[in-house]
């Protein structure tokens, strides 16, 4: 039997309360930190706590979100790292999908307090990637499939550079169009004082740059980093008594495509446009390239960010490299897009990420983002991340207005 | 920290100390090393290792959903759209076209290649539009491949074909 019913049921989501974000913290990311996973996990939740007004006495609940074990070299991460995330002694989660996990955890952190379950969630992020050896990418092949990839000898950039070429031949795209987005993002992140690749590239450095899979080269991608950061979330009459100015959450969504992604067309991220629907319709936004005002969507590749805009409804199919082009995309342009520098700028600690995708949303919707601050007045944002086998799109709507 | 107040910036102060390369060699730092060594064995599963059977006989198999109507490569023993068994098994071309492709210089290491590999998802002829697979393309200078273009695969000899996806050496571009 056939049922007419809505793909995601989510659409009818009934929640007990609304949810604020009152607090977020963030460590420096870098290829490689002295601190354990443990460590750089409690000192972005003493910032986050610092920021908020809060001690740990006040915690109820906490997401963790981390992403494959195999980069520390631990099993059961999400145990290790429960003292230092705060978790010990209270609920306590870790929540993974792939890349998305830095916007997911927050969605998690999102649905503890919405159904009145948790009044205060403290939500962590880690990851440390610095232990994998000879590099970060020899823990990213266990994630292909052992009897119809692994005997290709793959890398898992393959896997982005078939869809970036997929991308650039439909949208009839260049590769110079796409070097623009990360020429913006390590300028932007100039002005972050956590970033780890910040610095003033031209595109021609972009395309002179070593060849990795081509198209991709060496500067199309964000470097994989250590790191961790956090986000406090709360109920409505918790907000009120620590802040005049909460930010809240207007819309969460997620969805995952099929893993069969050699059957799918690829020049379209058809699980970031299901996620984006998902979390609009609870905003009641129906179009988002007008009333979404800053964005912070997924960069770990230059041309991700333009391929999830347009997931995101920010741009028309094969419109985004023309908004960068024209400088819309810009800190003082009309739809600022990854002000904070993202992962390209700022650095790539995959779940950490959190950091520089919901919290710089938080902190530009707060207006205190200083010297990143977007030039527009802003209501509303939202901010995205992706990964799994390219199939995960999870999406946060934030707004000043409740 | 003020809480409520616009007029801060955050982050106001980022924790964390470096470690450089030269640290490590220079000893200033304390670390420790293992080298797990743990193997896994993997059971191809009721479609696949049909597949590979296949493979190792020189044909391209997949399967046949009736509800939908698709032709699915690779092969698999339910529809995860109609969320039911498959109805018939069916051999396809090993003829395809080139939806997408990659030059790469690195190994799953990330360590440079020597020679550049091509790798492609490869719509396979006979199965239904865009069910792709991604394998290795040869007998072609990089810069003469396109998207579109369509390939035949180059076998391994009988005797050396093992009943894996490398039993199909690359794909080659297909002439007139
Ligand atoms: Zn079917």
């Amino acid at each position: 039997m056939l049922m007419e019913i809505e793909r995601i049921k989510g659409l009818n989501f009934h929640k007990k309360q609304d949810v604020a974000i009152v607090g977020a913290g963030i460590t420096t990311f870098k290829r490689r930190l002295n601190e354990t996973g443990k460590e750089l996990s409690y000192y972005a939740v003493k910032q986050a706590l610092e920021e908020a007004g809060l001690g740990i006495e006040d915690i109820e609940m906490v997401v963790m979100g981390s992403a494959p074990d195999a980069f520390d070299g631990l099993h059961m991460k999400g145990e290790y790292l429960l003292d230092g995330s705060g978790g010990s002694d209270r609920p306590y989660m870790r929540v993974f999908v792939g890349g998305g996990t830095g916007v997911f955890a927050p969605i998690a952190g999102y649905w503890h307090v919405a159904s009145g379950l948790a009044d205060v969630c403290l939500v962590v992020c880690e990851e440390k990637m610095s232990s994998c050896h000879p590099h970060p990418q020899s823990a990213f092949k266990y994630i292909w499939d052992p009897i119809l990839d692994r005997p290709l000898q793959p890398n898992l950039i393959w896997i982005f550079a078939l869809e970036m070429r997929r991308y650039m031949h439909v949208n009839n795209i260049k590769h110079e169009d796409i070097a623009l987005v990360s020429v913006k993002n390590k300028a932007n992140a100039l002005d972050h004082p956590a970033a780890q690749l910040a610095e003033r590239i031209t595109v021609e450095d972009v395309l002179n740059s070593e060849p990795m899979a081509l198209p991709v080269r060496r500067l199309d991608v964000s470097p994989p980093s250590d790191g961790a950061s956090a986000l406090i979330m709360v109920a409505p009459h918790i907000a009120r008594q620590l802040t005049d100015d909460p930010v809240w959450v207007a819309g969460v969504g997620w969805a995952l495509d099929t893993t069969w992604w050699t059957n799918r067309d690829l020049y379209f991220p058809r699980y970031v446009a299901e996620a984006a629907r998902m979390a609009y319709k609870m905003a009641h936004i129906t179009e988002p390239r007008k009333e979404i005002d800053v964005a912070e969507p997924y960069d770990p590749f230059d041309y991700k960010e333009l391929h999830h805009m347009e997931g995101l409804g920010l741009a028309r199919k094969g419109e985004a490299p023309i908004l960068t082009r024209e400088g819309v995309t810009a800190r003082d342009g009309d739809l600022p897009t990854c002000p904070s520098g993202g992962l390209l700028g700022v650095g790539n600690p995959i779940a950490a990420t959190m950091g520089v995708k919901v919290a710089e949303l938080y902190w530009q919707l707060a207006y205190r983002a200083g010297k990143r601050q977007v030039a527009k007045e802003v209501t509303r944002g939202v901010a995205q991340a992706w990964g799994d086998l390219m199939q995960v799109g999870t999406v946060v709507v934030l707004s000043n207005k409740r | 920290m003020a809480v409520g107040k616009k007029d801060i910036s955050c982050p106001p102060y980022v924790k964390g100390r470096e470690i450089k390369a030269e640290d490590i060699k220079e000893g200033k730092v304390t670390y420790w090393e293992h080298h797990p060594d743990i193997r896994y064995s993997f059971t191809a599963g009721q479609a696949i290792s049909r597949f590979l059977k296949g493979l190792k006989e020189g044909k391209l198999l997949a399967t046949k959903c009736d509800h939908c109507g698709r032709i699915m490569f690779p092969p698999r023993m339910f529809c995860e759209l109609c969320f039911r068994p498959v109805d018939e098994w069916c051999e396809v071309k090993d003829t395809g076209v080139v939806e997408t492709f990659s030059v790469s210089y690195i190994d799953p290491d990330a360590k440079p290649l020597e020679e550049p590999v091509i790798v492609a998802v490869i719509s396979v002829d006979g199965a239904s539009p865009k069910m792709g697979f991604m394998h290795i393309l040869g007998e072609v200078d990089p810069d003469d491949v396109y998207i579109g273009m369509k390939v035949k695969a180059v076998w391994k000899s009988e005797s050396e074909r093992e009943g894996s996806v490398t039993d199909i050496k690359y794909w080659k571009p297909l002439e007139g």
